[in-house]
């Protein structure tokens, strides 16, 4: 990759791409936490009495 | 250095999207979405069956998206006129902050996701109806008829008044005539409530070329039809109270905002043709909102006050 390709982010590009970063983690973490908690609602909670 | 700042590039070189998080939020209309979480919220608590309420959370939370969806969906189609109109100018693609594309892609994957959530977590009935709305308010009435009809915002209104139905089907599985009674409320309630904000900012719509009733069939046409609808809102609001839903404090509530819309949609009637400050437009629109607001409140309260006597030891 040659040098002159390369695009170096602005200050502002690179606040505004962190700010979407962290929207989506948080956004694909609390739907992982739903889909956890909704999946043992809908089966039952006893499905996290098992023996070790 | 990443290859996807390589992959940014447009026709005028690098262009590294400088959207941050707050502006795509800004794409679901969080305003317009608060009224929807609060009808959708009254139609689920007010269903005689009882939902389990960290899925009732999950639901409400999934009708939200489905109406950001939507929301991104208009301002990636709108976004042209919103440019030219001074209460849209500033959303995030007409002032270059969100690239049209990125609305349109960011739409399209809340709809699915919203969709895909209700199904799969709450029910398929109620996950149909939010699919059936976010397609309604995107291609019905935005990209079909917000620019062809003066009643654009008549029919266009029953994207706006599904979620009370959606929160309903979410906890029962069905529709009923209650959850059709608030549909029609809110159906009946957007024409004057829109044509009164057409009524004081025609010049915007005219600009914008977007065909609202003042524009097209004049401010005195409009104020008529204003006053119609009030006239059929009143009774359609009390009518829970009148087929034995709820109690007569709603029905007290219901009757009083009844003739408070009345009231107002009647000075707006008499406000002459040359009147640019508009002040009974603006009161009606202010008026409107709060309409809306106490009826699903009362509502909300009624039903929770009375399954709360239902049930054994409970206010008794």
């Amino acid at each position: 990759m040659k040098e002159d390709e390369l695009h170096t982010l602005t200050e502002t590009q690179k606040k505004a791409r962190r700010s979407r970063s962290i929207a989506i983690g948080l956004g694909l973490a609390a739907l992982v936490v739903i889909f956890y908690i909704a999946t043992i609602i809908k089966f039952n909670p006893a499905i996290l009495d098992r023996a070790m | 250095m990443a290859l996807a700042e390589e992959n940014a590039m447009d026709d005028g070189g690098f262009r590294m999207s400088e959207a941050t998080a707050g502006d795509f939020f800004a794409l679901l209309k969080p305003r317009v979405m608060s009224l929807v979480v609060f009808t959708a919220f009254v139609g689920l608590m007010a269903a005689p069956l009882s939902i389990n309420p960290f899925i009732a959370v999950v639901a409400i939370l999934a009708i939200a998206l489905g109406a950001g969806a939507s929301g991104a969906l208009n301002m990636w189609y709108d976004a042209d006129i919103d440019a030219v109109m001074s209460r849209t100018a500033s959303r995030p693609v007409p002032a270059g902050r969100v690239r049209p594309g990125e609305a349109l892609v960011f739409g399209l994957i809340l709809s699915a996701l919203s969709v895909m959530t209700l199904g799969v977590i709450v029910n398929w009935l109620s996950a149909a109806l939010l699919a059936f709305t976010i397609f309604f308010y995107a291609v019905i009435y935005t990209i079909w008829l917000k620019r062809s009809t003066p009643q654009n915002i008549v029919i266009g209104g029953a994207a706006g008044a599904f979620p009370p139905v959606i929160g309903w089907a979410a906890a029962t599985g069905t529709v009923s005539l209650e959850s059709v009674i608030l549909f029609l409320i809110i159906f009946l309630w957007t024409p004057p409530h829109f044509w009164a904000l057409a009524l004081f900012k025609s010049d915007d719509y005219g600009r914008a070329g977007v065909p609202m009733m003042p524009n097209v069939a004049g401010e005195e046409s409009t104020r008529k039809q204003i006053f119609a609808y009030a006239l059929l809102l009143a009774p359609v609001g009390m009518l829970p109270w009148l087929l034995g839903y709820t109690t007569a404090v709603y029905g007290l509530v219901a009757t009083a905002l009844g003739i408070g819309f009345i009231w107002y949609s009647w000075k707006v009637l008499l406000m002459p043709d040359g009147d640019r400050l508009m002040k009974p437009a603006k009161a009606l629109f202010g008026f409107s909102l709060l309409y809306l607001f106490v009826i699903f409140a009362a509502y909300l309260a009624d039903s929770i006050i009375e399954h709360a006597l239902a049930v054994p030891g409970v206010l008794q």
